[in-house]
């Protein structure tokens, strides 16, 4: 057995779901994204136990390229974000109506699929093909499936496809270069490349821009709160929860490991890079008037701490950054949802039309309340556990860059808190606002029973994935 | 044994949460009140439990449940440690919170989401819980961060009312700030001595002493940056405005977390660390400083209040002031005991306060209470046994504590000592104000209030009457020149630092001028507000320096101002204009690309005579460049 099993249930489930027609689309896609998350459950207690789960297969003789998965610790929990989140994010949408549904959840399970190629891939090539294929779904949802004036939506979208492909094609001159000194793509091979440090600083930009557009880091982030905004909840969801962990996951796998020496040399200006975003998405995100553009900006905010954390190139940085991931994904994911359910009611995600939402639906409150408190870290929540340890690892590196990237505990309450007391709290809303559905109670509930049990138990995850970061960390110190 | 019985501690209060937010609503108000309150009540036993066997055994317990968070150079586990210090806070906590939830039983049962209120206090006591019993600072910070939680929670109880929703996330905000500070601080120590737990920490600082390889000015820093967190959640000058705007919560939560509980976190944490505070001298004075400037600050304002819960809330303000003037001199006991009394009088006040607007159908402005006394005799001499706590009357609790600080602050700093005394005075001042304005001379409400006045349930007098006893003999923990206070302390302490004072002739002479100072502060309100019959100015006739003290010196305003103004400015900016042009810039860039084709397109007319013409001028330069080059 072996993690091949995931792409292939994806895969199929990809086509399955088109072929049995609209109806039957989302419950089709539901069942092989359960099927994945159960598989991946298989997988990981075989891994546990100490067996081998990764496939190397010759694919391409020349040029050398194989079709090579690694699952190790770090690959896995990435792919268990990933099929954890997709039935999630597929059951979630089973209350709204889609035209042509059955593109729509195949489109769904093929991302689901591209992504979790990208995470396990262990050759630069299969790796640079699952990342660009990975856009082409989104691609399609956010145009076909979104919201808003068409034109304004095409623009968006178009220019998020376009932003992304010319940030990897960078990515992909950096493997062509990287072939010709190693006579490999397999990422093995592509760590014992000896680069001069010349060579490593443009690798390691070519590599930065491929990422950094897709994380996104700032100033690259112009495409996100638009296409967030315009793209599909569900669409906004795949992209916020796991997509921009590709570059994320990225940046660990390839870019430290690959350029260790650049990476040294220039570790404070991306650090520094990572938290401006921190300070610029919060400050930004306090004066938003659409909920989901705040959401995005909040994320910018979030995603900025991790990079400054991977960036440290310390185990505390590295560790907390993917736990950070997880954690992100979650609660991101909810959030959005939370986003989702209020606008199936009153139809609109202004958030000065919004308010008076607890009064009539105490319980979706509590819900909402708890993920908003999961976003701003409260301690016994998952991303607490993710934030301390990067913070710990930046005051490692300089306590400034722990005290500004702190801040993010401040502004953050600030623009949560009064998105919350906007959208929830005041006198009675002039429109209904229906109790959530079971379905969507299911969810939400889901959700933060993940962030509070991992905000107490940290360590399943935490043993995971230390081995394969000081794997990675050896690399790095090695070169 | 002790393991399940501290998890019997704390996940008692939890159960009572839990059961109260699922099934409050259909249980009804009385069994969610009462299950809200027994919770707490089990805690209480617990802890009496374990206050029996500390007193006998002297050892402090400790509990260790499983790894919580790893990092590179240490773990941090989820435990508990029960010693002297924490059981004596648990002590309070629990038993105020107990006669806290007994009142609220009664106080809250007009309101239609009483469950919803219960469970947000059994969630506060299990936070509460938590950070005291915490084992290291890391469970401490989970509930330091809970209890701001429910403290947002319970200020915005009534969130229909979006003022009150501000007053809550303010709180939240502004603690959050001094949050900042607690986890820079803990960074530090992680960093210096691999680990952030008590026991430990204790061990390896006086170790990193011995050796003399102690970096002083960065242990520094960290007792500073703790002392930033302490500020936020202990009410001190910078970030003191938000507990005056806590009262918007509901007066049993303004008892037990605005004025009991949660706001001594801070002094509880300080205490903690008293090892880590005593090598830092710098930080000890700045400590002091903040704490007497505060205690003056909130007590001048507390002069002119005229909102009943207002005055008490400064009042809290300038309490903890002194109580944070003890700890900057080193006496860490004398903190703790004003802590234990503060809790006894001030719970009794807000309660007694609450009785009264509970009495008076909401309203809180004392310029239309008077005359309270014969209607409301239980409330009466409950505040008014409190009242005279606080102002310092001999042989009242507060009288001996808040003696102990001043005593203190003699030996440490004649300044200090005089402006701890100043407030002193004010104090006695500002709370027999409210004493006359509420309940002497005639009432001054409107004739339906009047023809409805009566003194509240028993489950309200109840805990005001144990509240009261409490604040009249509390003082005897700790006497003077006998304290028992202090030898149960002693095990905290590397030395003596508090070695009773001697009652000498200054000591007696220092009590004199207190007491003096006291009753004089009590004279004057009783010549300006019962001889003279003052009442209070409406809002718009006050002039000069009162008008400068009822707007709180502006501090709100200026914080308004120079903040949350520019931090709104700079993020419209941001948006309006930063946003856009880097948008602008990522499509100016694809214009470009878009251009250069666009020019490109042109050569590709398929005008044949063009390409020919193309071809032969380069067939031209080709074969000039063979010719030339060789």
């Amino acid at each position: 057995m072996n993690v091949s099993l995931i792409l292939i249930i994806l895969l199929i489930g990809a086509f399955a779901t088109y072929f049995v027609g609209d109806k039957l689309a989302s419950k089709v896609a539901l069942f092989f994204s359960l099927a994945a998350l159960g598989c991946s459950l298989v997988l990981l207690s075989h891994f546990n136990a100490g067996e081998n789960i990764s496939l190397i297969n010759a694919w391409i003789t020349q040029p050398k390229i194989s079709f090579a998965l690694n699952a190790d610790g770090l690959a896995i929990s990435m792919l268990l974000l990933t099929v954890a989140l997709t039935p999630i994010i597929i059951f979630s949408s089973f209350g709204n109506e889609y035209k042509n549904a059955k593109g729509f959840y195949a489109l769904i399970l093929f991302m689901a699929f591209a992504m979790t190629g990208t995470f396990l891939a262990a050759d630069g090539l299969l790796y640079y093909i699952f990342w660009e294929l990975a856009l082409i779904p989104i691609y399609f949802i956010a145009l076909i499936w979104g919201n808003g004036d068409v034109d304004e939506r095409r623009k968006a979208v178009v220019k998020f496809f376009i932003y992304t492909l010319a940030g990897s094609l960078f990515m992909l001159t950096a493997f062509i270069y990287l072939y010709t000194k190693a006579g490999s793509f397999l990422i093995e091979d592509l760590y014992k490349v000896d680069l001069s440090a010349t060579e490593q600083l443009w690798i390691f930009l070519a590599f930065f821009l491929a990422y950094a557009i897709k994380i996104p880091i700032i100033p690259f982030h112009t495409w996100q709160a638009n296409v967030y905004q315009k793209a599909p909840t569900v669409g906004t969801m795949l992209l916020s929860g796991i997509m921009l962990k590709m570059g994320l996951y990225s940046v660990i796998r390839w870019q430290l490991p690959i350029a260790p020496l650049a990476a040294k040399e220039y570790m404070n200006i991306f650090i520094a890079l990572g938290i401006a975003g921190v300070i610029y998405g919060s400050i930004v995100a306090l004066r938003q008037k659409d909920l989901k553009k705040l959401l995005a900006y909040s994320s910018l905010a979030h995603v900025g701490l991790i990079a400054a954390g991977s960036y440290t190139l310390t185990i505390d940085g590295l560790r907390g950054a993917v736990l950070q991931m997880i954690a992100h994904g979650f609660v991101v994911v909810g959030l959005f949802f939370a986003a989702e359910i209020i606008f199936r009611r009153f139809e609109t995600r202004e958030i000065a039309q919004l308010g008076g939402i607890r009064i009539q639906s105490p319980k979706f409150t509590s819900m909402f309340l708890i993920l908003v408190l999961a976003s701003v870290a409260l301690p016994s929540t998952f991303n607490f556990v993710g934030e301390f340890t990067v913070l710990y690892s930046l005051s490692q590196i300089n306590i400034w860059f722990a005290i500004l990237g702190g801040t993010t505990i401040i502004l953050g309450a600030y623009y949560m808190l009064k998105m919350f007391q906007g959208v929830m709290l005041g006198e009675t809303n002039s429109k209904t606002f229906a109790d959530v559905s079971v379905n969507e109670g299911i969810s939400l509930v889901v959700i933060i029973a993940v962030l509070l049990f991992f905000g107490f138990y940290p360590k399943p995850i935490t043993d995971l994935i230390t081995p394969s970061l000081e794997t990675i960390l050896n690399v790095i110190s090695k070169n | 044994m002790d393991t399940n019985l501290a998890l019997v501690l704390v996940l008692a209060p939890f159960l009572g949460f839990l059961i109260n937010v699922f099934f409050g609503k259909s249980l009804g108000k009385t069994v969610s009140g009462i299950i809200g309150t027994a919770s707490v009540v089990v805690s209480f036993l617990v802890t009496l439990f374990f206050f029996n066997q500390i007193t006998q055994t002297q050892k402090a317990i400790q509990v260790t449940l499983f790894d919580w968070i790893q990092i590179s150079n240490f773990s941090i586990n989820l435990g508990f440690l029960l010693d002297q210090l924490s059981v004596l806070w648990l002590l309070f906590v629990t038993g105020i919170g107990s006669l806290i939830h007994i009142y609220s039983i009664s106080y809250m049962h007009d309101d239609e989401n009483m469950h919803k209120f219960f469970s947000y206090l059994n969630l506060f006591v299990f936070f509460m819980i938590t950070l005291v019993i915490g084992s290291n600072l890391l469970v401490l910070f989970i509930g330091w961060e809970g209890v701001g939680l429910c403290s947002y929670l319970l200020i915005g109880f009534w969130y229909k009312n979006q003022d009150y929703n501000d007053a809550a996330k303010k709180a939240f905000i502004m603690n959050r700030i001094g949050d900042l500070g607690l986890l820079i601080g803990m960074f530090i120590i992680g960093s210096m001595f691999s680990t952030l737990d008590y026991s430990t920490l204790q061990t390896a600082v006086a170790a990193a002493k011995e050796a003399s390889t102690l970096n002083l000015p960065l242990l520094g820093i960290a007792a500073l940056c703790l002392f930033i967190g302490a500020c936020g959640k202990s009410a001190q000058i910078p970030l003191y405005t938000w507990l005056p705007d806590a009262m918007a919560g509901p007066t049993p939560v303004s008892a037990l977390i605005h004025a009991a509980t949660m706001v001594t976190a801070g002094i509880f944490m300080i205490t903690r660390l008293n090892f880590v505070f005593d090598l830092a001298p710098e930080v000890q004075n700045i400590i002091a400083i903040v704490g007497a400037i505060t205690s003056l600050v909130a007590a001048t304002i507390g002069l002119v209040q005229t909102d009943i819960k207002k005055v008490l809330a400064y009042s809290t303000v300038s309490q903890l002031g002194l109580m944070f003037l003890a700890l900057g001199l080193g006496a860490y006991e004398v903190a703790v005991f004003h802590v234990i009394t503060h809790a006894f009088f001030k719970a009794c006040l807000f309660l007694g306060s609450g009785s009264v607007i509970h009495g008076l159908h909401g309203e809180q402005d004392m310029r239309k209470m008077g005359g309270l006394r014969k209607a409301m005799p239980i409330t009466f001499w409950t505040m008014l046994v409190s009242s005279l706590a606080i102002s310092g009357v001999p042989f009242f609790s507060g009288f001996f504590s808040k003696d102990e600080i001043l005593l203190t602050a003699f030996h440490g700093s004649i300044p200090l000592y005089v402006i701890g005394s100043v407030a002193s005075i004010m104090t006695a001042f500002y709370m027999f104000r409210l004493m006359f304005l509420t309940f002497f001379k005639d009432f001054r409400g409107t004739e339906e209030q009047k023809h409805h006045l009566h003194e509240s349930d028993g489950l309200i007098t109840f805990p005001l009457m144990i509240l009261a006893v409490l604040a009249t003999f509390g003082g005897l923990i700790s006497l003077p020149g006998n304290s028992w206070l202090n030898s149960y302390l002693a095990p905290l302490f590397a030395e003596a630092s508090g070695e009773a004072h001697h009652l000498g002739a200054t000591e007696y002479a220092l009590m004199g001028v207190a007491v003096v100072g006291g009753l004089l502060g009590i004279f004057i309100a009783y010549i300006k507000y019962f001889k003279q019959d003052n009442v209070p100015e409406a809002d718009e006739n006050i002039t000069g320096i009162a008008k400068v003290l009822y707007n709180k010196y502006y501090v709100d305003e200026f914080y308004d101002a120079v903040f949350v103004r520019s931090v709104n400015a700079i993020s419209r900016f941001f948006r309006d204009y930063v946003e856009t042009s880097l948008s602008a810039l990522v499509f100016g860039l694809g214009k470009v690309t878009n251009e250069i084709g666009y020019q490109g397109k042109k050569l590709q007319s398929g005008s044949i005579g063009l390409y020919l013409f193309a071809f032969v001028l380069g067939l031209c330069a080709i074969v000039s460049y063979i010719f030339l080059a060789q």
